[in-house]
């Protein structure tokens, strides 16, 4: 089994859209949509939710305004500034570290677990898929991604599949470590633009931290053939391989409304080099063991 | 007043919006805190003149001192110190520290009953600020490999200088990074782009934006792709349009090269402009609102 995640750095360069297509492309896989604070991925493969799971994580302190005799010890200790000096919790800045619980003399603080957001198991046409909603305003992505990926692995040990395609989340914090730990190959999706090249070697270099083997796909690689030349190189001295260079094309943007995999929809050039990368990671990912 | 470009969905012209706006405006200051992808130092090639490490807090145990009571242990919710117990034969077990893991939220340091913990420094990013032209500019730059940005965005936003115009570029997504970026803002305009993708992350957007308080008002860039779904959920939801902004190619390849919108176009710059003013208004209509609220 080969854990294969699609990460990229700077965000809207293409991630979700090349991922919904490997699924379409690859036999025996599971898809995990690992950007939990805003999933795409289920939007073109349209899953029927078999199992849904809340999920818990971390906890939020109250004050009983009964019981509370203002003594101010938790409005001075609070290193996150979480509670008003009328002695109120603001739910946002709390990160649940129960300090003022343990401090407070008059035993006014009651420590809440969080229902953080849910996590789904799903059917798709294209196989299974485990994805999560985190809720609104809630921390801990990277223990909602942690799980959703635990999950899509013991199905595919279970169901003896190949492969684990991550659609990974934007930037290069918590969620994006945890989607790409332990990987087999994490692909980086850029484009050529002076964002897409700054950010996509912030993304390499994060791999190269975490010793996951790297590919680099460089989307819409007309727009600026100057700057595509200029991946290129860079990703040569970091020894990073180019496994593919996806032409801009109209047609991608306008299929989106149309919510299915690209690869399905069309045969043009975008798609060809689609298939084509998705041959290279196969071959990428069985050498590497 | 300060406002802050956010968008849900990645890569939707949050920073050509901030950066953009902000060049179209006198006595500005622009803050990205996007701190795991800064960009807008790339449009606005800031002469930098300050910089500084930044830093947070976490526990380091003073051998001597501690009897190993386990009590860091038990009151850290962040599974970030074990205490192992000493191995047979030896006399002195160990504690470790995992400071990845760790919020710096100073419980095992304020309630270790040995004072067996100090408090030590440790590097999670640099924060960096200077000039571009008459724009004050600030960013943070998160270090490779470390986990959490919202202490490093914090620390960012200290160098705000409400004295003025605030732009600040926040990072994509809706989750802690985020809210701590738009936290304390007056108003927040989110980019979105009229697509499926564009559309479902704008809906988480504005949910986490009604939780956290913040008035705010959408700007819909190429605004000629997709579908009319988004114009008619803004509608329908009663959120202003303030702004669209057609596909060009032209853009793209400013863009592309690190170049401004304003400078080629200069009809945006205009453009930008009204922006702000009608933004100043809703901003001043909202606070009517709220004060007839407290007095009702």
């Amino acid at each position: 089994m080969w854990q294969i995640v699609v990460i990229s750095g700077k965000g809207g360069t293409g991630k979700t859209i090349i991922t919904a297509s490997f699924a379409a492309l690859a036999k025996n896989k599971v898809m995990v949509d690992c950007d939990v604070d805003a999933a795409d991925l289920h939007l073109l493969l349209h899953p029927r939710i078999l199992e849904r799971h809340e999920f818990r994580s971390g906890k939020t302190a109250r004050i009983d305004l009964e019981k509370c005799v203002e003594c101010g010890k938790c409005v001075d200790l609070c290193r996150f500034n979480a509670i008003s000096p009328a002695f109120v919790v603001d739910r946002v800045s709390c990160e649940g570290c129960g300090l003022c619980d343990r401090i407070c003399p008059a035993g006014a603080v009651v420590m809440e677990e969080n229902l953080s957001g849910e996590w789904f198991v799903s059917d798709t046409a294209y196989g299974p898929f485990v994805h999560a909603r985190l809720g609104i305003a809630e921390e801990n992505s990277g223990k909602l991604v942690s799980q959703v990926r635990q999950v899509a692995k013991e199905i595919a040990e279970k169901e003896n599949l190949d492969y684990v395609l991550i659609d990974g989340p934007p930037g290069i914090g918590c969620p994006v470590i945890a989607s790409l730990a332990d990987t087999d190959l994490a692909l980086i999706v850029t484009e050529p633009t002076l964002s897409g090249m700054h950010d996509m070697s912030r993304a390499a270099e994060l791999a190269g931290h975490f010793r996951i083997k790297t590919g680099v796909v460089i989307n819409k690689h007309d727009l600026n053939p100057e700057n595509t030349s200029e991946i290129e190189k860079m990703c040569k001295d970091r020894g990073v391989e180019v496994i593919g260079k996806i032409p801009f094309s109209e047609e991608v943007s306008r299929s989106i409304v149309r919510a299915r995999p690209f690869v399905e929809l069309s045969s043009n050039a975008v798609s060809r080099e689609i298939s084509s990368i998705w041959r290279r990671i196969k071959v990428m990912v069985t050498n590497n063991k | 007043m300060i406002i802050a470009v956010a968008s849900g969905k990645g890569g939707t012209g949050k920073t050509t919006v901030a950066v953009n706006l902000a060049l179209s405006l006198d006595n500005v200051q622009l803050i990205d805190c996007d701190v795991e992808e800064p960009n807008a130092h790339l449009f606005l090639k800031p002469d930098i003149s300050y910089r500084k490490s930044a830093c947070i807090h976490i526990p380091e145990i003073i051998e001597e001192r501690c009897n190993e009571c386990g009590l860091c242990q038990e009151v850290c919710a962040f599974n970030s110190i074990v205490v192992l117990p000493a191995p047979e034969g030896a006399r002195k077990g160990s504690v470790l520290v995992f400071p990845n893991l760790c919020h710096s939220c100073g419980a095992c340091f304020i309630l270790c009953p040995q004072g067996a913990i100090r408090e030590i420094e440790r590097e999670i990013g640099v924060i960096e600020s200077g000039w571009s032209g008459s724009m004050a500019f600030a960013h943070g730059k998160l270090n490779i490999g470390e986990a959490m940005a919202p202490p490093l965005i914090r620390q960012v936003k200290k160098l705000i200088d409400p004295g003025q115009a605030v732009i600040i570029d926040a990072p994509p997504g809706t989750s802690c990074p985020v809210i701590e970026s738009v936290k304390g803002a007056d108003f927040c305009i989110l980019v979105t782009e009229p697509t499926p993708f564009g559309l479902h992350d704008l809906e988480l957007a504005v949910e986490m934006l009604k939780t956290v308080g913040i008035p705010f008002a959408l700007i819909i860039n190429r605004s000629d792709i997709g579908d009319d779904r988004t114009d008619e959920y803004a509608l329908k939801n009663k959120i202003p349009i303030l702004m669209r902004i057609p596909y060009d190619r032209e853009i793209a390849e400013l863009y592309s090269r690190g170049l401004n919108i304003i400078d080629s176009k200069k009809e945006y710059k205009t453009r930008f402009k009204e922006l702000f003013s009608r933004i100043e208004d809703l901003h001043v209509a909202d606070r009517g609102h709220q004060r007839q609220r407290g007095h009702g």
